[in-house]
């Protein structure tokens, strides 16, 4: 075929990082975790993906681990993915800055070393990772993709069941 | 899909594809800097020049408030309006215009018939049957009614090739059975349900079958009067007309039978503060000010329709699904979704490794526009096994070129995700 003749648009090339292929395709934590103290399913209604997110949460508010399931697209999965990687063993606070950061980066709000800065500087390796995520600013549909793990991981610690992409 | 269209003036002139192109100015757009290749149509048709002309016109020209001012304007208004619902009674076959209700889309002319005539005639222990198949809005107005009434829903099954076996359907369908609520032709998975057989099925039982021809008119010439059903739902802009419109067709004494759907202006015959008598269908049905220009514009496209040979429409069709199928089955790792017999011109498929909105995705930046989700059924995803489909819907400007464009496309996008 032709196909591979044809330039591949910045845009995508962007999107489709080989981190995010990577994280999308072989995920880490895709599990249940044992014991969990909080669960919450995170929909996106418009396309029906779905992730449900669980941790165990110590009593001195630390994130002792975290995982998730779920069906999704290669955004939304390498979004939670990376998102349980980088939270296992942080306190419920850095969480949640960094589920805030990782917002903004993904809808242009903040840029890299911005978001480094709103987490604090506790976690400049995970925020540099997550940025991959940032290519989605290019796709206003996807930034939903990339955002509804994280929806789900503050619903999960807030002790919500539920939560969906369309507020 | 093999009625002859009566209708058609002259005998099968063939049918030029590129002329028809050339009447739906949105084709000549560029997306991406790539050719518009539209594959959504089932989702929503692109409109013709003369739809848009029309539309044009009737505000630039000819607008009032219709059945109301005695002036020159509202007059004419009025009568181009009624002049659509007579374009519409012809294009089905109707047997009188009376029968012809004005909704906002099929999902309200669905409602409709579950709010007016359900809430009339279903009681508690009655049973609905409708398919696995079906879009959510022939799913979710029965779950309201059972909600509100106690009837029971029952769901007739698909097979995995995405036909209707009728020896299971008819096991859904028995002597409490008061409705049967069917996609004309799936959405998601092409098929043509066996419709003759089903309406047998239901009057044999004393039900009702209320036909979603959503899908089902844009692919095929419809006849009300010989398809066996007693109601027929579409929404006009799947059809090349606009947004904003869509039709309830039943037969009169149905209509007659059933109490109003919402109260108003324009459905009353009188109102006292004591009392407040109907006027007759379909006025009943049309409380406010209708889609005036809405209901113009669907009218013209079915005179633009109406100017093609809509049997050699829909061999070009077929011949593009045709080619669609065979093109899709050699991608590595693409699997069709929606194979069966007799199928109208829309594909649904999956890849390994590669999600639907990944797919679309990457579709999209070579200007290929297809639908990627659950198509608002995810009951038949979850029998699917699927979460979501990708989907490319073939409609008359459609070119055989536009299916190799996909099919590059795709090509491409496994160099992307996999
Ligand atoms: C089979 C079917 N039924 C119903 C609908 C709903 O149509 P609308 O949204 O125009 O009311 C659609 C459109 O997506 C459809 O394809």
């Amino acid at each position: 075929m032709t196909a591979a003749a044809a330039p591949l648009a910045d845009d995508l090339r962007l999107l489709y990082q080989e981190i995010i292929l990577d994280h999308g395709k072989s995920p880490r934590n895709f599990r249940v975790v044992e014991h969990h103290t909080c669960k919450a399913q995170g929909n996106n209604p418009m396309c029906g993906d779905r992730v449900t997110v669980t941790a165990r949460v110590s009593p001195a508010g630390l994130v002792e681990d975290v995982a998730f399931e779920g069906k999704g697209c290669a955004i939304s999965i390498a979004s939670a993915s990376m998102m349980t990687e980088t939270l296992s063993g942080q306190p419920v606070e850095i969480a949640r800055k960094l589920s805030a950061a990782v917002q903004d980066l993904c809808t242009g709000r903040l840029e890299t070393d911005q978001a480094k800065a709103a987490v604090g500087g506790a976690l400049d390796d995970g925020v540099e990772k997550l940025a991959a995520l940032s290519g989605v600013r290019q796709f206003p549909v996807r930034v939903k993709c990339a955002t509804l793990p994280w929806h789900a991981l503050m619903s999960c610690l807030d002790g919500k069941g539920q939560t969906t992409t369309e507020k | 899909m093999n009625k002859p269209f009566t209708k058609s003036p002259q005998t099968a002139s063939a049918f030029d594809v590129m002329k028809v192109r050339a009447d739906f100015p949105i084709l000549a757009r560029e997306v991406h800097g790539k050719p518009l290749v539209y594959l959504d149509s089932a989702a929503s048709a692109q409109k013709p020049r003369q739809v848009i002309d029309a539309i044009t016109r009737a505000y630039g020209h000819d607008y009032a408030n219709v059945h109301r001012g005695a002036y020159y304007l509202s007059e004419t208004a009025t009568a181009a309006y009624e002049a659509a619902r007579e374009k519409v009674r012809g294009f089905i076959n109707a047997g009188d215009v009376r029968e012809i209700v004005f909704t906002k889309g099929a999902t309200e002319a669905i409602n409709l018939v579950a709010a007016a005539w359900g809430r009339a005639f279903i009681k508690a222990g009655d049973e609905i049957v409708i398919t696995a198949v079906e879009h959510h809005s022939n799913i979710v107005p029965w779950q309201l009614l059972r909600d509100a009434t106690g009837c029971i829903l029952k769901i007739a099954p698909v097979e995995p090739d995405g036909s209707i076996d009728l020896n299971k359907f008819a096991a859904a369908v028995g002597p409490k059975t008061k409705l049967i609520a069917i996609a004309h032709v799936s959405n998601v998975l092409g098929t043509v349900l066996p419709v003759a057989a089903i309406a047998d099925m239901a009057h044999a039982v004393g039900a009702k079958l209320l036909l979603d021809g959503c899908q089902g008119i844009v692919h095929e010439a419809v006849d009300v009067q010989t398809l066996g059903c007693d109601f027929y739902v579409f929404s006009g802009h799947k059809l090349y007309g606009p947004t904003g419109i869509g039709i309830l067709w039943a037969r009169h004494e149905l209509l007659e039978a059933m109490p109003p759907y919402q109260g108003g202006g324009d459905m009353i015959d009188s109102v006292t503060f004591a009392k407040t008598t109907w006027a007759p269908p379909p006025a009943k049905f049309e409380a406010g000010t209708p889609p005036i220009v809405q209901a113009i514009g669907l009218g013209a496209a079915i005179d633009y329709l109406n100017t093609l040979d809509r049997e050699a429409v829909s061999a070009h069709e077929h011949a593009l699904l045709r080619h669609a199928m065979t093109s899709l089955a050699q991608i590595p790792g693409l699997k069709l979704i929606g194979t069966a017999p007799g199928k109208a011109s829309v594909q649904s498929f999956v890849m390994d490794g590669a999600h639907p909105h990944d797919l679309a995705t990457v579709l999209d930046r070579s200007g290929v526009c297809v639908r990627a989700g659950h198509h608002c059924a995810q009951p038949l995803m979850e029998i699917l096994g699927v979460s979501a489909t990708t989907r490319a819907s073939f409609a008359l400007y459609n070119t055989m070129a536009e299916v190799d464009a996909l099919v590059t496309a795709l090509r491409r996008a496994q160099e992307v995700l996999l």
